[in-house]
């Protein structure tokens, strides 16, 4: 492990790598200090193809060391080229980096195998996070298989997808009447009571984060070494945004791109939670935080942590941020399975939306090499789609039944 | 009087104490009596313009008052005011 502490994003007081997030001066969030010079001695392209097939392939680039006993081996998801999305959305050269293929199907296994095999080396004997499902997984799972004991919250109307596939791995699954921010309000202030649990997205939140960043490093691999021109990223906290565009930055700072990329940052948002892309909209450089009330809940966190530094990364790069309705949400989950069999929950419909809508702006260029971030599973919020997803036809088990009902149906 | 839940972040400048009891009737004059009660408070909640920091969220009987009136957000006698970093989640 290559880390030399943490610092302060806003004020820069330094911090011994604890389980801190906070900086005690002036709120802002902290940041893990590396020593840039010894991950670049210790860290080539044939280092890390030697690796697992595993995020712990960038060990040397994250501030925890691979933990065996967490490890379910998320990361190095498949990097897919999309020619028949491409040709519907008049894109040229479109990539889907397919994150519904983690452990437990979401890119948040990333920042939690992360978060607890850090917290495990700091001694953490109890997993905990405010979630709005994935993480809830995620940590879930991630816990049963270390032992450790773990408390998720939730809040209480979430997809019944995924308060199962969270209470499936055992106790304590505490679901809070409110809002997510509501659940983030009482974790952060448990936090504060139970210094000996772990809560990834709290007090572990610095370590956690990281995690994200291996998006950026898999994708430039993934494209032989090469950094796409255009990503587009959905946007809860904002904090995957900001990391994917802070990985771009670290590969050549230790040498794996030779040239600094210029990676255009956009985000995806939903109409019902747009508190980043309204102040990007109306040229703000504040988030107001918002009530949210959309169909993709796990993006529905109305006062977003990192919003005020996803909205620096998309407007510093040249990207753009839009918020798309429920129904764009539905019509591009339905797309994309489709075109390219790939069945993603309602933030990958969000991020599809986005990316057709920035397609029409001219904003995401047909001359541009683009990658968007698939980040989470359709089974996990099968309601959405529900719906409009029943059988073609059903029929008497006969040769003239199946006649019938299949004329005229196009396939 | 009103409580106000402290951070363990701050918790150096209320002698360690979770909760302080304060006077007030707005989040403004609540904030001002806890630094009066404890000096310190207003210069890490505050920036030099006396605006609350970006990352300190407060919130009023579990409202966050940017959803009220901000700083002129009245607080009833027995309510809570909690003091949250904003650093969390997602």
């Amino acid at each position: 492990m290559f880390v030399q502490g943490l610092r302060c994003r806003e004020c820069g007081h330094a911090f011994p790598a604890e389980a801190l997030h906070v900086c005690e001066w002036c709120f802002g969030p902290l940041e893990v200090v590396y020593d840039y010079e010894k991950i670049a001695a210790a860290t080539s392209r044939e280092s890390i193809a030697a690796g697992p097939t595993s995020i712990w392939r960038y060990a040397n680039l994250l501030p925890a060391v691979n933990d065996g006993a967490v490890d379910l081996g998320a990361g190095f998801t498949p990097l897919v080229r999309a020619d028949r999305l491409a040709a519907e959305l008049g894109l040229g050269e479109l990539w889907l980096k397919n994150d519904t293929l983690n452990p437990t199907g979401s890119f948040k296994d990333r920042v939690v195998a992360v978060a607890l095999a850090r917290a495990r080396a700091m001694g953490f004997k109890v997993a905990a996070c405010a979630s709005t499902g994935n993480l809830a997984n995620s940590v879930a799972a991630h816990a049963a298989r270390a032992g450790m004991r773990h408390v998720v919250f939730i809040p209480a109307d979430l997809e019944a997808g995924k308060v199962v596939t969270t209470a499936v791995y055992g106790p304590s699954l505490i679901a809070v009447d409110g809002s997510y921010d509501d659940v983030n309000r009482l974790c952060a202030e448990l936090a504060s009571e139970q210094p000996t649990w772990a809560f990834v997205n709290v007090n572990l939140r610095t370590y956690y984060a990281e995690g994200s960043k291996t998006l950026a490093f898999e994708t430039v691999e993934q494209l032989g070494w090469e950094a796409p021109d255009h990503v587009v990223v959905p946007v809860a906290s904002g904090s995957q945004l900001t990391k994917i565009a802070k990985g771009f930055r670290e590969l050549h700072k230790v040498g794996l791109l030779d040239e600094e990329p210029h990676v255009r940052v956009s985000g995806a948002q939903a109409e019902g939670c747009s508190p980043v892309a309204t102040a990007f909209n109306e040229g703000h450089d504040y988030i107001r935080p918002v009530k949210p009330k959309t169909i993709a809940k796990s993006l529905a966190i109305g006062n977003p942590a990192d919003g005020p530094y996803a909205l620096d990364e998309v407007k510093r790069s040249g990207g753009g941020l839009e918020a798309v309705s429920d129904q764009e949400i539905v019509d591009a989950m339905l797309l994309l399975a489709r075109t390219e069999g790939i069945f993603a929950e309602t933030a990958g419909g969000v991020t599809i939306a986005t990316l057709a809508r920035l397609a029409t702006k001219g904003v995401v260029r047909s001359d541009e090499r683009v990658v968007a971030y698939i980040t989470g599973a359709g089974l996990k919020t099968i309601e959405a789609v529900a719906p409009v997803c029943r059988p073609t036809a059903t029929i008497a088990p006969t040769m003239d039944a199946f006649n019938a009902a299949f004329e005229g149906v196009e396939n | 009087m009103a409580t106000v839940r402290i951070p363990t972040q701050l918790r150096t400048l209320s002698g360690g104490a979770a909760e302080v009891d304060v006077d007030g009737s707005t989040v403004g004059e609540v904030l001002k009596a806890l630094d009066a009660a404890h000096p310190g408070f207003s210069g890490r909640l505050f920036d030099d313009g006396g605006v609350l920091r970006r990352f300190v969220n407060v919130f009023v009987a579990d409202e966050d008052v940017r959803f009220s009136d901000g700083l002129d957000t009245k607080v009833e006698p027995g309510q809570t005011v909690s003091i949250i970093p904003a650093v969390a989640g997602g």
